[in-house]
């Protein structure tokens, strides 16, 4: 068993050069991938990958954020940050999914969604928004895993689910830490201090109710046993999507609402 | 950087002069952030916080705004007393909060209750600027979702005034899951066919342009009001260069298909309320 890291050990693990994409994990978690293009309106965002697969026997819709595993995929992929038509291409695949009663299954790898002056034009938040407020009522199950980095909204458009898991070193945060000092303390250099105060680890996740499962990594982190790491999120997939597509799906949407009601603390 | 500033006064004395008001130095101006021109307060006010050269429209409290929005005395407060709590522990949150409660008066970032236009009742909701530049937490959050649930519930509609810097960093991943939270409760209400009319007043941006702020089944926009997802500093830091001025303001995001009218304030009650009447929504019986 390892030591438990802090956040900011867990940010450097999950940039190291290496650390598997989702490209790495398709074809060793799912049979017949069959990629989709484009959002049947603007064009094809490279920084999301989509498509329809078999896992374990069983159909599914597979969508996830696209990081490079070198600088010139990278740029192929500009960063895993997606455009508005990534988003879009999202939605599209997710409202086939559900007329065709297939599970989707979401992995969420960004720092954030594309900021840039393309973004606004087409809509930026428009897109995200429209992802949330269709994911919530999609009437087919939902789960979503955080591979790496879950950056603000940009990891929110395909992070609303029945059940969100982390990978043992995954982080999920309201903005990368780089950003949230630059926003709090208009300093990017202060990004260790940001990242250990702001909680952001799996295990902080499942404390404040945003994710139900963390998925154990070999050990010193998933690059250093693909096939490990692949057989330990399939496991948890097969299992997840038995489970929910047993239940009726006004009970999911149901539960999937409250999930996500019940988070915030206040008092009246 | 300090002869820069003092050379700013320095303009700005030239310029009160000729703007006639040399005879008076003592009433107070305001800048228009958006062409700069000097305002005398007192008019200012007067004109709702409307730039008289420009018609940029400045920022108003939520108190300004219900007294200009509904119909006299007709606002009823919901969810009055909520305050939010410190669910990452973050450093000095609980005390920041507390000065801006003192020195607002307000509770949080928005507030929520039930209204009349020209009769016609409507769940409303109005975000604060003041308090944490609008910023969503678990309270605008909460409030936001239960406006919703309970217009969905009586069957009423929802116009919301947005003003917002985004998430709240303070409240970290919490923040972030409130969009989801209030995107969830307005597709609820939407589906139970209310009507939901957004009006982006100065600034909207980040995570609640990307939530519930962009679900409106009509989206209303001030005159030159700032809307957008990414911060302009954070762009122009991204692509290495200056920003047109009109980027984000609400012209450009009408112009580019995100926004449906562009409405005075002096206008906006009136069309509000034709909005309600168009979707069948009547003045309450007396």
């Amino acid at each position: 068993m390892d030591e438990k890291k802090t956040a900011w050990e867990c940010l450097n693990l999950v940039h190291t050069k290496g650390r598997p994409t989702v490209r790495d994990y398709i074809p060793m978690i799912f049979d017949d991938f069959f990629e989709l293009h484009g959002d049947r309106s603007y064009g094809d965002d490279k920084a999301i990958i989509g498509g329809i697969a078999k896992l374990d026997g069983t159909p599914v819709t597979v969508i996830g954020q696209v990081k490079g595993r070198d600088i010139n995929e990278n740029k192929a992929c500009n960063f895993a940050m997606p455009l508005p038509e990534g988003y879009r291409k999202a939605l599209r695949l997710a409202k086939q999914a559900e007329k065709f009663r297939r599970p989707v299954i979401c992995f969420i790898d960004t720092p954030g969604a594309y900021a840039g002056i393309e973004a606004e034009e087409r809509g930026q938040g428009e897109a995200i928004a429209r992802n949330i407020a269709e994911f919530m009522t999609l009437r087919t199950p939902i789960i979503s895993i955080v591979l790496g980095e879950g950056g603000s909204g940009g990891a929110l458009a395909l992070g609303v689910c029945d059940e969100l898991a982390m990978l043992e070193n995954a982080q999920y945060s309201v903005v990368s830490p780089r950003g949230f000092a630059s926003i709090l303390w208009k300093d990017a250099s202060r990004e260790e201090e940001a990242c250990n105060i702001m909680k952001i680890t799996a295990d902080d996740m499942v404390r404040l109710g945003v994710a139900e499962a963390i998925i154990k990594e070999p050990v010193g982190g998933a690059h250093n046993d693909l096939d490990k790491i692949s057989e330990n999120i399939k496991e948890y997939l097969v299992e997840k999507i038995a489970e929910k597509c047993k239940k009726d799906i006004d009970e999911l949407l149901k539960a999937r609402y409250t999930k996500f009601r019940k988070i915030g603390e206040f008092t009246e | 950087m300090g002869d820069n500033k003092m050379l700013d006064n320095f303009f700005d004395v030239v310029r009160r002069r000729f703007n006639g008001n040399n005879d008076d130095d003592t009433r107070e101006t305001v800048k228009c952030p958006r062409c700069t021109s000097l305002i005398l307060l007192e008019r200012y006010e007067e004109l709702h916080r409307v730039c008289p050269n420009c018609n940029y429209h400045g920022r108003l409290s939520s108190p300004e705004r219900i007294e200009i929005t509904f119909d006299k005395d007709s606002f009823c407060e919901l969810d009055a007393n909520m305050i939010s709590c410190d669910p990452i522990d973050f450093p000095e949150y609980p005390e920041k909060q507390q000065e801006l409660r003192d020195k607002t008066g307000l509770h949080d970032a928005i507030v929520t209750g039930t209204a009349t236009l020209k009769g016609i009742p409507a769940v409303v909701g109005i975000m604060d600027s003041r308090y944490m530049m609008g910023s969503m937490g678990s309270v605008v959050g909460e409030k936001i979702a239960r406006a919703f649930e309970y217009a969905t519930e009586k069957h009423l509609p929802v116009i919301l005034f947005t003003a917002s810097g985004g998430a709240r960093m303070q409240e970290g991943i919490v923040s972030l899951m409130q969009m989801a939270k209030t995107s969830g409760a307005v597709k609820l209400h939407s589906e139970a066919g209310g009507l939901y009319i957004t009006v982006m007043t100065d600034p909207t941006t980040g995570g609640v342009t990307a939530s519930f702020a962009s679900l409106g089944d009509i989206i209303i926009a001030e005159p030159k009001v700032l809307i957008g997802f990414a911060g302009r500093r954070v762009i122009e830091s991204t692509i290495r260069q200056r920003l047109p001025e009109d980027f984000q303001l609400a012209e450009f995001m009408q112009e580019h298909g995100f926004v449906d009218m562009i409405v005075d304030r002096k206008r906006m009650k009136n069309t509000l309320a034709h909005l309600l009447e168009l979707h069948g929504y009547t003045a309450k019986e007396a």
